[in-house]
């Protein structure tokens, strides 16, 4: 078997409704569980008081807003050069999905760095960087919007995508690029000093993994949207033509 | 039950609110795309099943 055989609709489609009730349950399952056991059974953060249970949204938010972008990347990439229709159309479906990650993690940074750093923004690296990335959100909906040929789109929002990746990666490394700003540096590590505590860690990574499936089952069910959307537009035009 | 968030509960209250509020304006809008799309193409293959028949 093949990765590529998903490249095939009718494939796509009956394996993802074999998929998608299994990934709506575990959805449900990890935020529930996570974002309970963050918000009501952790304790308040010595420095940070009790907006340290901001945490369990933010991070997994922002980790997403980038990693939508990444996927949306590598779905571009397989369009250019492998002009699969069902990766352009994936790339499509996980855009609003990754810009509903990026405004949840814009809204919950500024109401926790209101009372931390005593602003709800500030021109920081990673924070500027992080809202030009949201701009390219709203640009390549709107370019898949604006052009009639699903082919075309496909091809420029691939390119609009490869440039908005500089922003992503930049999202991510500012902290390390710019010893300067406001924003700290990661919350996971795999260096135990660098790492949040244990007990936020563990319900955090829960969460993380409640995000992470959250955004698979809504691109599942927004790539099976488009394929069903992209035949009824065939079906619509054969029907004018006839 | 309910933590005490002290004087930041608007903050920490607020996020969650916010990500509510967008998780299911997100979950809400893909799930009407998702039966309008269906049934406009059902209706569109029904019609095409007649005329090829």
């Amino acid at each position: 078997m093949s990765i590529w055989e998903y490249a095939n609709p009718k494939k796509f489609m009956a394996t993802s409704a074999w998929a998608l009730p299994w990934a709506v349950g575990l959805t449900v399952v990890c935020l529930v569980v996570g974002l309970v056991w963050g918000f009501f059974f952790t304790p308040d953060d010595y420095k940070q008081g009790s907006t340290v249970k901001i945490i369990y949204l933010h991070v997994p938010s922002a980790m997403m807003a980038i990693n939508a972008w990444v996927m949306m990347l590598v779905a571009s990439l397989i369009w250019i050069i492998r002009r699969h229709h069902v990766s352009a159309l994936a790339a499509k479906a996980a855009a609003p999905v990754g810009l509903t990650f990026t405004l949840i993690a814009l809204v919950t940074g500024a109401l926790w760095g209101q009372p931390m750093w005593g602003t709800w923004w500030a021109w920081d690296p990673r924070l500027t960087s992080f809202l030009i990335l949201t701009l390219f959100y709203f640009g390549y909906i709107a370019l898949w919007s604006a052009i009639e040929n699903p082919d075309t789109a496909a091809d420029l929002t691939s390119i609009l995508c490869l440039v908005g990746s500089v922003f992503a990666l930049l999202s991510r490394y500012a902290v390390n690029f710019w010893n300067q700003g406001l924003h700290q540096g990661a919350s996971l590590s795999l260096d135990k000093q660098e790492n949040v505590s244990d007990v936020f860690w563990l319900p955090l990574l829960v969460c993380i993994a409640g995000f992470v499936l959250l955004f698979l089952t809504m691109v599942l069910m927004r790539t099976r949207i488009e394929i069903r959307s992209r035949r009824l537009q065939a079906l619509l035009a054969r029907e004018r033509v006839a | 039950m309910m933590p005490d968030l002290g004087k930041y509960a608007v903050a920490v209250l607020g996020s969650y609110a916010a990500t509510a509020v967008l998780i299911a304006a997100l979950v809400g809008l893909t799930l009407w795309q998702a039966a309008r799309v269906k049934r406009a193409l059902a209706e569109v293959e029904a019609r095409a099943g007649k005329s090829d028949g």
